[in-house]
Parts: structure tokens; C-alpha cells; sequence
């Protein structure tokens, strides 16, 4: 859109009714509603968009990056209305989302294939066969679809008819197809794409390669380009063999050929050939200095490539972090709730932020949970990284847990640093990057930073607290102020008082420790800030209020700045505080003024920390897709209760220990939601 | 509503550019050896009184307060933290009452009091102090209790009690209970405060026995806190021996049963803390229609105002070490008024009396000071000025600095008795706030003429705070033999005042101006009242 207005082209933007605040809405000139919350009645009903298109006289659609981008069907519809989709053509689409018959074009073209099972048979006999066949470990896929939905990896014969029925239940239910095929999994891969763009004049090329293997859930999560450690004799046979590819198929428009490297034999195989634009294109486009949107329009307009090969620039080195709500130590668990706060980094024109949210606004269980993709761009790969560490640091979000804080653990990893990336990175790093050391000094540190961090959170909401209340008092009554003067007066002695925050360790709540904080009013303003264990000695903390949560904090040996959030929360203030490297996260009792003379409200939220041994809550908020077992039945440890989805993704649920399941009363189709009790097992 | 508005003339006097004398000088030579003593002594003066408030702070010692813990349970100054508005001031009276009073100490008397806003809304604060003898009541307990009762009625404050009491002290129950201003009146002043529509508020947080159970009884809301607050008019060993009856403390008289079946309490609190959030959501829910702002169609203050142009703190050293020296009260008065703008009235008359128009943080005030002994032009001229700010409802701000009336034939003749009688007819029937601020005291010989005086300022000043600053007498070489002048110093020192309640406290003279501000604000709350006198001698 952004684009668009560049170019001087109206815009008009589609929102289901969850998205009526969305920020695509606001930044649109029109926005037409299309439809309910989920996915499947709005934003992939290509009819409904359609239709909305031409009652608002639009002459193209952008489909974006998600939903309809690669639906052939779609593009066909638009076709067919005399619209002109801003894509490749439909055939291309077809070709290419289907990936079986993908592989044998790529195959055909003499583009590297993995070798696999490509066949249109889905028998489940005949697939177990074929999988014997290639041999484990393999990877059953989507032959439509992408973005890690429906995928299952595969260590051996005994799992794969499980697996198999899980992934074409998730296909079907993501991209209405359920057809699969079987590859070869290879053990220490990366995974590097290549951009291509063509014209509708049979132009192709390429703008050179992006990695993308680091990744969780199959999701990426870091993009760079140019890839590293790639020399640029084997970054122009991949450029050429992308190029290959899409003339294979008469392509026009951006497309992305994704290629796997087996690290170890230093070979690439074809795997799929992505049919829009991809979430990740800013990072081409800074290193080639191209806006690819504004390359969209003009090939849907029948425009010529506006370079050749020879004249693509390559400068510097680019990085995309996306940041997601989700729950890093419960395995990524997509995360929902309110944004609280949200204050992106600056922009410049190395550092761009793309975000789908404002503060206020609520990720959902509807769409994806990506908060924002934080791109930058440096010299060389090591100023992009030193850009990109500071640039997470100074991302503050706030109100649900994020994945900022494990994004900054693998930007500062030493293989990371050192280019060593690849599709198994996190599993193989993941007791640096999940555990927290067990090194008693930088625990210790720990403890010191966030002894620091709350006695400047202390200090700040004691300034802040004052402001405000002198706000809300002036203009009323001249004297009135005075009882709010600052430091509050007492007779002979200093205003003391005490402030407990418990510190959040890790972003889910589930690990903290209670501080206490005791703080002097002195009479020159400043506050003298003690621990109530005396371990460590008093500290005199000066704050001048910079507004917006925003404060310059002087101690008699550092000065800096503070940012915090503050808000609530589940009956407790949260308070975040950013200040110089340091990120935390405390929470405060909320100062019960409402009355809880019902004691049975104040009771529930206890219960729900304390349920009987066996008890099994909802991990996460979502929709029961199957019930696997019946109430009674007896089940074995780490069987398969249920199968809960949220954000377009499954979650199996399993039996803690082996027993009987008992209040189990829920069905297929119905909703729940965090933390609800699901059901118990139990011995007898 | 204004019966008269304050001419502008006066008020605004200072901001005319042809009168530029309303600015007042400095008005002290730092270069004097007088300066530099009273400097020395001051800074004595000043640690010992450190060392007093550190005591009484300190409440019934570390044993008392480490059980107070144990019960969950805060101390009295830190419960009124919680209550008021989060970094809010705190005005305490009389900190020092019970000073050297018992053969056992009795810090700040048992019982803490102040006042201090709650949602905006300034509040009497009245909390006992369980860890000084069990929040017992002892005689100047009920007295302290009691004037801060009187202050919350003359100032329309709501009242908060904060109950954690054993009741009377028994082995002084004579001195407790039968006198007209005894524990009884606490009761009838919370009747009377009541029925004028000043909230009373009673937080019960630990035990209310006996009289004390009147305390919430009597409230318009309680608050009552479980398994700590306990309410009953005889506990359960008195019940057993009277009964039979065999109780426990809360079946008795605890939360669930006031709260659910007797209905002497209202809230019921689930902790300490939760009882005093509750406190505050009472207090913000005082909505008392009609009773505020009726002085403000023309309001007496302005938002906007200056700092004096000299230090306030150098008020430390203007009072003499040395007590025959004079002092230039409009050097005090430089240090306490906005701007230093004072706006003399009948300047040229009765010099010894300073009388004139100022403001204090905006707004507008009329002061009375002593420069001298007080003649009879000196004392019609103070009758003069407190009939114009009656009038005009302005506050009167009182800076004592006396050591009497002028004494002899001449005086006599002159009629002086006549004259100060006028004096005490107009400050006892004028309806306008007051504040007191005693500079210094004088020589012990005169002492006794001073107390009278200042009785009777302490009791007939409506709507008054009184506040002794600092009083100071240098610590004589030679000793006293005379037992009567023994005497007379050891009850004119400023800690046997205050610890009678003589005063409503001992202040640093560098806070003067900061709580006339307080008292100013806490004083002139409510509607100006018609002033009538009776009959002046002429």
C-alpha cells in the first residue's frame, strides 16, 4: 500500500470482522468487510473478494502474501472478471502448487530433484511402501500449500501412518486438499531461495539468494541475504537453475524458488517454487536496492523487467528477524492477547519495520501471530548483525510473551555470528539457546541486572505516580497540589515505602522471584532504593521524567535511559522496563479497591495453579478438531488424547501418565480456552 | 459567595508599579557574630530533635514491632502510607505528645493522627498504635484523639479511624473515663461530626474492646479485617466470668459474624492491606453534594505563584540564641510569603504588632506578628485587622513573638487591660481560619503572660492549627537554685508543651511556610461562616 501511494494508485484493503481495527484497514484509503473471523469465510473466499472488488471499481488485486496468493483458482476468478491479478499467471500458479507435478516439470527442465515419492496414488499401503523405499528418515508434504503447515517428519516405519493421517488432516483443513508426498530427508540441510521475477515479454532473472534456514516449526524465523559462506560460482549456478525453473513454467511476476543444500555433499535439490511474493522479499530488496511491490504493478501492467541480469546490484548484507507472539520455552506455542505496548525501532533507511499491528490491538487466534518483520540492512554481514542485536533491543512489546528475547539469544550465538546456519540450528544449539546457564556467575549477573532493573522501575513509578497525581489535581484547588509536592512531605523523617515486584524470568510467567523494594523519599527529589534482604547495599536513584514512559535515571555510577510499560493485566500491573542491553519483566499485585467479599472470585484464579495430580488444562486457546479416546478409557503415557487447533496449526494433547481418563466432556468442534481443564487421569 | 470582595488595591498592591515598597528586604546581617550563634545553637537544637522523632518513630520498640509483623499486621504510619494518595504529604500533629509524661514511655502518645488526602480529599487520619502498651488509651491518648476530632470538625475533614486499641489503659482509667473531655467525648464527637455530614470511617484492624467497640459502631462505614479485627464490649475471658459462656475471640466478635449476622460492620476485608484498599474506595465514593466549592465563585487564590526571594531555610537562624535580641519579624515574614510581597497595614501605627495582606502558595492570607511588647495602639490595631479579614474571610496566619503587654501606671491609664480585651473579643468571635506559628520565646520570667495569652489563642481561634516553631533557650553556664525558676524553665521548654498538647506540634522552622501551606489548605475547605461579636469596650 505503501507502494501504491507512491505510485499514485488508489488502494483498497478487505477485513474480516476481526481485523475492523486493523492496521491494513486504517492504512488503506477504502476497506471493504468480506466476512466472519475465520480464514476459510473471509479472507479465502475468493468469490466474496471478487465481488468486492469489482462493487469498489478496482481494476487489480494485490493478493498479498498469505491466503489467496497462490491460489490458482483465485488468480483463474480474477481472470475470467476481467481482473488483473498482480501475481504470475494462473497456469504457472497451477503448475507450481501442485508439487508433485512441479517436480517432474523441474525434473524435465534439469533442475536437481530430492529423490522422493511424487505420485498422484495416496494409498496408505502403497505410501508406507514407498517410504520404505527412500528410506528414513523422511518428510511427508502438502502437495499443496506451504509455509510448514501439514508437514511431518518421519524417524521410522512405526510412526509414519500416524503422522501421515495428521498431515493430510491439517492439509485439508489449511488448504482444502489432502494429497501428500515423500522425500528424502536430508539430516544437516539449509535451506536457501532464490527471487526470480519475470516480465510478460519471457524476461526472467534473478535477485540473488536468501537463507532461510533458520527455523522453528518448520517456520522461519531469520532470513539473510546474500547467503553465507556461499562463494559466487555456486550462487550463479543456483541463480541459473531458479531462472530455469520458472521459464520452465512461462513464469511472469515474483516468484521464489526454494532451494535444499545438503551441507555435507555441498549439493542443491529443487523443492518447491513459491508463487508470490514472500514475507522475506525486504531483505532482496535492500541488498539490491529494488522496491519488488512497485516491479509487481509495473509487469501486471504489461511493463518490460526494469534491469537485466548483468545490472542487478548486490550491496551490503541484510537480515529479516520476524517477531511473533508465541511462547518460546512452551515450544513456540502461538500466543494470544492484548498488545499493550508496542514501540517498534526507528526507521531509517537500513532499518525497516513491517507490521500488521498497532498498540492496542489484539493478536487473535484467528491468522497468523506475526507482530512485526524487522529488516536491516549493514555493509557487510557483520555490521547487519551488529545492527540487527541492537535494533532487538530496542524493539519493546508488550502485553503477551514474543519471541524478541530468543530472537537476541540466536542473533548473539556464536555459530550465528559465524554463518554456521542451518535447518537444524535451533534443535542443535538448544541448550544455549533455551536453557539459561549454569554458570553461578552469570546467574549471578542475572540476579544484578534485574536487582538493577527493578530498583529503577521502582524509582520511575514513584516519579510517575507523582506526576500524575499532580495532574490530576491541578487547576482544582491551588493549595491541594501542595499535599502532592515532590518529595511528599513528613514531619521530620522521609516518606519511605515498601514496593514488591516479582520478577518475571521467563516471558510465560511460570518462573519468578518476589523483590523487595524499600524506597526513601529524599528531600532533594532523589529516592533511595534498598533491598529488603540487604544483599546488596543501598543505591540513591535520580529520575527525570522524559513523558510517554520515558526517563533519563542518574545513579552515582551509570546514567541512562528507561523506557518502561506499564499495564494490566489478570488483576496484576505488569511493568516492563528497557534500559541500555537490559530487558525485564515484573508484575505487581493490583491494589484491590473493588471489593472481593464473593470470595469464590478471588479463589478461581488460585485453583487454577493447584488443580489434583493428573489434571490436564488447554495449552493454549483453540478449536477441538478430534477427541481421540472416550471418557473411562484407560490410556498409556504419552498417548494422544485430543487434538486442539489454534492459528491454523495442531497441537496434540497427550496423557501425562498412564490411568483411566475421567471428565473428559469435550467434543469435536468445540472451543476452549486457556487453561481451561480439558480433562484428568487418574490411577483407578 | 463574598460578603465583601478583598479590595484589589491591597491585594494586588504589590504588582502596581508605584508601589514597589510592598517587596520586603532580607532583613538579616549574615555578617554578625549574633548570625553565627544562632547558627551553632540551631544546629544543636535541631539534632536533638532528630534524636526525639527517631524514638518516638521507633513506636514500642523491636520486640513489640517484630510480633506486629507476626500478626500480619502494619505499623500505624505505615497503614495511613497505604490509605493515602500514593506519594502523597502527610501532615502529623503533635508527634512528641507524651513526651517525659509517664514513668513508662508512651511515643507519640500511643496514637498517631494527621492529615493527608485520600482520592484528592483531605482526611483526619486517627491511629492507634499497637505496639505502644496494646493501643491502650492513657489521658493524653484521649487527648490526642480528641484534638484531632476537634480539628476535623473545625475543618470539615472526613475522619478514618484506624482501630487496633485494648481499650482504656485500666490502672489510669479515673484519668480515662469519668471527665466531661474524656474517653466518652469521642463517641459524642463522632455523633456531632456526623449529623454535620463530616464522614467518620472506622477500619478495624485489630482488637476494639469494651468503649473502643463504639468506635465502628458509632461510624458511618467500617471496615472490619478477618481473623485480626475483633469488635465486642467484653472479650471472652470477661464474657466467661460473667456468663459462663465459653467464646472464641472470633466467634465472638470477628469479621464473619459482624459482617454477616450482627451488621455492626460493613466491609469485610480479607487482609490488612485488602481492608485499607477498601478504605480508600469508601473515601472515593464520598460524594457530598453541595458542600464543596461554594467559596470558589470568586476564588481567593491564584495558581500561579512565587517562591519568597530568600531562602526559607535561613528561618533557622533568625531567631537570637541570645534572647534579649530583637527580632524583625518581617524577616520571618519575608521567608514565608509569596514573592516576599507583604502589604502593610496601618504601618505607621502601633509598630510593635505587624499586621498586613500576603499570599501563601497563591492564596491570600492576613498576618499578624509581634515586634515588641504590645502597647494599646498595638492592640487596637491587631482588633482592627482581624475585624477586615473576618470580614472578608480571609485566614489569619498568627506569628507569635512576645514576651507580654507593656506593664505600669502609664500603661494602666492608658487603659491597656481595655484594649487587649477588645483583642481577645475579636479573635475569639472571628470565623476566618487561623493558623498559629510561635517564633521564639523570651525570657522565663515573662513566661507566664505568654501562656495565658496563647490559652487563649489555642482555644477561641475557630478553624485554628496551632504550630510552635522551634522555641530556643541557650544552655546556661550557671545553675538555677531558685526551684520556682527550676520549674518555670523546665515547663517552658518546647517538649513539655508539646508533649501536653499545649501546641499541635514542634516544628523545623525551615518548614514553616511548606505547612501553613498544609494547614491553609486543610482550613479553609468549607464555607465562610457570618461573624458576630460581643459587646467591645470602648
Amino acid at each position: 500500500m505503501r507502494t501504491s501511494r507512491r505510485l499514485g494508485i488508489r488502494t483498497v484493503a478487505v477485513y474480516s470482522d476481526a481485523d475492523r481495527g486493523a492496521l491494513h484497514v486504517k492504512s488503506a484509503d477504502e476497506a471493504v468487510r468480506i466476512g466472519p473471523p475465520p480464514a476459510r469465510l473471509s479472507y479465502l473466499n475468493a468469490s466474496a473478494i471478487v465481488e468486492a472488488a469489482l462493487r469498489n471499481g478496482a481494476q487489480a488485486i494485490h493478493p498479498g502474501y498469505g491466503f489467496l496468493s497462490e491460489s490458482a483458482e483465485f488468480a483463474q476468478l480474477c481472470e475470467t472478471e476481467g481482473l488483473i491479478f498482480v501475481g504470475p499467471p494462473a497456469s504457472a500458479i497451477r503448475e507450481m502448487g501442485d508439487k508433485s507435478a512441479s517436480k517432474k516439470i523441474m525434473g524435465a527442465a534439469g533442475v536437481p530433484l530430492v529423490p522422493g515419492y511424487h505420485g498422484d496414488i495416496q494409498d496408505i499401503n502403497l505410501l508406507k511402501e514407498e517410504a520404505d523405499k527412500i528410506g528414513y528418515p523422511i518428510i511427508i508434504k502438502p502437495t499443496h500449500g506451504g509455509g510448514g503447515k501439514g508437514m511431518r517428519i518421519v524417524q521410522g516405519p512405526d510412526e509414519f501412518i500416524q503422522s501421515l493421517l495428521g498431515a493430510k488432516r491439517e492439509a485439508a483443513a489449511s488448504f482444502g486438499i489432502d494429497t501428500v508426498l515423500l522425500e528424502k530427508y536430508i539430516t544437516k540441510p539449509r535451506h536457501i531461495e532464490v527471487q526470480v521475477f519475470g516480465d510478460k515479454h519471457g524476461n526472467v532473472l534473478h535477485l540473488y539468494e536468501r537463507d532461510c534456514s533458520v527455523q522453528r516449526r518448520h517456520q522461519k524465523i531469520i532470513e539473510e541475504a546474500p547467503a553465507p559462506h556461499v562463494k559466487h560460482e555456486f550462487r550463479s549456478h543456483l541463480g541459473e537453475a531458479a531462472v530455469s525453473a520458472a521459464k520452465a513454467v512461462g513464469y511472469h511476476s515474483a516468484g521464489t524458488v526454494e532451494f535444499i543444500v545438503d551441507t555435507l555433499s555441498g549439493k542443491f535439490y529443487f523443492m518447491e517454487m513459491n508463487t508470490r511474493l514472500q514475507v522475506e522479499h525486504p531483505v532482496t530488496e535492500m541488498i539490491v536496492g529494488q522496491d519488488l511491490v512497485e516491479w509487481q504493478i509495473r509487469v501486471a501492467n504489461g511493463e518490460p523487467l526494469p534491469l537485466i541480469q548483468s545490472q542487478v546490484p548486490l550491496t551490503g548484507h541484510a537480515f529479516e528477524a520476524r517477531i511473533y507472539a508465541e511462547n518460546v520455552p512452551r515450544g513456540f506455542l502461538p500466543a494470544t492477547g492484548v498488545l499493550h505496548h508496542y514501540r517498534p525501532v526507528p526507521l531509517s533507511s537500513s532499518v525497516r519495520v513491517e507490521t500488521g499491528v498497532g498498540e492496542g490491538d489484539t493478536v487473535s487466534m484467528h491468522y497468523d501471530p506475526m507482530i512485526a518483520k524487522l529488516v536491516v540492512w549493514g555493509e557487510n554481514r557483520d555490521a547487519a548483525l551488529i545492527k540487527l542485536k541492537d535494533c532487538l533491543l530496542k524493539f519493546q512489546v508488550a502485553g503477551l510473551p514474543t519471541n524478541i528475547n530468543f530472537l537476541q539469544r540466536l542473533a548473539n550465538h556464536w555459530a550465528f555470528e559465524d554463518g554456521l546456519v542451518e535447518t537444524h540450528f535451533i534443535e542443535q544449539y538448544k541448550n544455549d539457546l533455551f536453557t539459561d546457564s549454569n554458570d553461578d556467575k552469570v546467574a549471578q549477573e542475572g540476579q544484578r541486572d534485574a536487582r538493577l532493573s527493578a530498583a529503577f522501575v521502582a524509582a520511575c513509578l514513584c516519579k510517575k505516580e507523582q506526576i500524575d497525581q499532580q495532574k490530576s489535581v491541578s487547576g482544582r484547588d491551588g493549595l491541594l497540589s501542595l499535599w502532592y509536592a515532590d518529595p511528599p512531605f513528613r514531619m521530620h523523617h522521609c516518606a519511605r515505602r515498601t514496593i514488591e515486584l516479582d520478577w518475571d524470568k521467563e516471558s510465560d510467567g511460570h518462573d519468578s522471584e518476589l523483590l523487595k523494594l524499600s524506597v526513601t523519599y529524599n528531600s532533594n527529589g532523589s529516592y533511595f532504593i534498598e533491598m529488603s534482604d540487604n544483599e546488596s547495599p543501598g543505591m540513591e536513584v535520580e529520575v527525570i521524567d522524559l513523558e510517554n514512559h520515558n526517563f533519563r535515571v542518574h545513579t552515582d555510577w551509570l546514567s541512562t535511559d528507561v523506557s518502561l510499560a506499564v499495564y494490566i493485566k489478570d488483576c496484576d500491573t505488569h511493568i516492563h522496563i528497557w534500559h541500555g542491553k537490559h530487558h525485564h519483566h515484573f508484575k505487581q499485585m493490583v491494589r484491590l479497591e473493588q471489593s472481593s467479599e464473593d470470595v469464590s472470585q478471588h479463589k478461581s484464579s488460585f485453583e487454577a495453579m493447584s488443580h489434583p495430580r493428573g489434571t490436564v488444562v488447554a495449552p493454549m486457546a483453540g478449536l477441538v478438531v478430534k477427541v481421540l479416546v472416550e471418557n473411562g478409557s484407560k490410556v498409556e503415557d504419552g498417548q494422544p488424547i485430543l487434538v486442539l487447533e489454534a492459528m491454523k496449526m495442531e497441537h496434540v494433547v497427550k496423557a501425562p501418565f498412564s490411568g483411566y481418563v475421567h471428565g473428559l466432556q469435550i467434543a469435536a468442534g468445540q472451543q476452549v480456552f486457556d487453561s481451561n481443564v480439558l480433562f484428568r487421569v487418574q490411577d483407578g | 459567595s463574598w460578603k465583601t470582595r478583598p479590595s484589589p488595591a491591597i491585594l494586588l498592591g504589590s504588582t502596581r508599579p508605584y508601589s514597589p515598597a510592598a517587596v520586603l528586604p532580607d532583613g538579616i546581617d549574615r555578617t554578625s557574630d549574633s548570625f553565627a550563634r544562632n547558627s551553632l545553637a540551631v544546629d544543636q537544637l535541631l539534632s536533638d530533635l532528630q534524636t526525639h522523632i527517631r524514638k518516638v518513630l521507633g513506636g514500642g520498640g523491636a520486640e513489640a514491632m517484630r510480633r506486629n509483623v507476626s500478626r500480619n499486621k502494619l505499623l500505624p504510619r505505615e497503614r495511613i502510607d497505604r490509605l493515602l494518595d500514593p506519594g502523597s504529604s502527610f501532615l502529623e500533629l503533635s508527634q512528641l505528645a507524651g513526651y517525659e509524661l509517664y514513668d513508662e514511655s508512651l511515643p507519640s502518645g500511643g496514637i498517631v493522627s494527621g492529615i493527608g488526602p485520600v482520592h484528592g480529599r483531605l482526611c483526619m487520619f486517627v491511629a492507634n498504635d499497637p505496639t505502644v502498651k496494646g493501643g491502650t488509651y492513657y489521658p493524653i491518648t484521649v487527648k490526642k484523639h480528641l484534638r484531632a476530632q476537634e480539628v476535623a470538625a473545625q475543618c470539615h475533614l472526613p475522619c478514618i479511624y484506624l482501630v487496633d486499641s485494648g481499650g482504656a489503659n485500666l490502672p489510669r482509667q479515673a484519668e480515662v473515663f469519668p471527665d466531661r473531655d474524656n474517653f466518652g467525648r469521642i463517641f459524642y464527637n463522632q455523633a456531632q461530626m456526623s449529623s454535620e455530614g463530616i464522614p467518620q470511617i472506622a477500619l478495624v484492624l485489630g482488637s476494639c474492646t469494651a468503649g473502643g467497640a463504639y468506635i465502628p459502631a458509632m461510624a458511618d462505614e467500617s471496615v472490619i479485617v478477618k481473623g485480626n479485627g475483633t469488635i465486642f464490649l467484653a472479650g471472652p475471658p470477661l464474657v466467661k466470668a460473667a456468663t459462663g459462656e465459653e467464646v472464641s475471640a472470633e466467634d465472638l466478635g470477628g469479621a464473619s459474624l459482624h459482617c454477616k449476622i450482627s451488621g455492626v460492620s460493613d466491609h469485610f476485608a480479607d487482609d490488612e492491606l485488602h481492608g485499607l484498599a477498601i478504605g480508600r474506595r469508601i473515601v472515593k465514593n464520598l460524594y457530598m453534594a453541595g458542600k464543596q466549592g461554594v467559596i470558589n465563585s470568586q476564588p481567593n487564590y491564584t495558581l500561579e505563584y512565587k517562591d519568597p526571594l530568600y531562602d526559607v531555610k535561613e528561618l533557622r537562624l533568625i531567631a537570637p540564641a541570645d534572647q534579649k535580641q530583637p527580632v524583625d519579624i518581617r524577616s520571618v515574614i519575608a521567608r514565608i510569603v509569596d514573592g516576599s510581597e507583604f502589604d502593610e497595614f496601618k504601618k505607621l501605627y502601633g509598630t510593635t504588632l505587624v499586621t498586613g495582606f500576603a499570599r501563601i502558595f497563591g492564596q491570600s492570607v492576613g498576618i499578624i506578628g509581634n515586634n515588641g511588647i504590645l502597647f494599646t495602639e498595638s492592640a487596637l490595631k491587631g482588633t482592627h485587622f482581624i475585624e477586615l479579614c473576618a470580614q472578608r474571610n480571609i485566614p489569619l496566619i498568627f506569628l507569635q513573638n512576645i514576651t507580654g503587654f507593656m506593664v505600669g501606671s502609664r500603661s494602666e491609664a492608658g487603659g491597656i487591660a481595655k484594649a487587649g480585651a477588645k483583642m481577645v473579643m475579636a479573635v475569639s468571635c472571628a470565623k476566618a481560619a487561623g493558623v498559629l506559628a510561635q517564633i521564639e520565646q523570651k525570657q522565663q520570667e515573662k513566661a507566664t503572660h505568654r501562656g495565658k495569652t496563647v490559652a487563649m489563642f489555642h482555644f477561641t481561634i475557630v478553624h485554628s492549627l496551632t504550630y510552635d516553631s522551634m522555641q530556643w533557650s541557650e544552655e546556661e553556664e550557671e545553675k538555677f537554685k531558685d526551684k520556682v525558676v527550676e520549674a518555670y524553665e523546665r515547663e517552658a521548654s518546647p517538649y513539655y508543651s508539646t508533649a501536653r498538647l499545649w501546641d499541635d506540634g514542634i516544628i523545623d522552622p525551615a518548614d514553616t511556610r511548606k505547612i501553613l501551606g498544609l494547614c491553609l489548605s486543610a482550613s479553609i475547605k468549607h464555607a465562610p461562616q457570618d461573624t458576630k461579636y460581643g459587646v467591645f469596650r470602648m
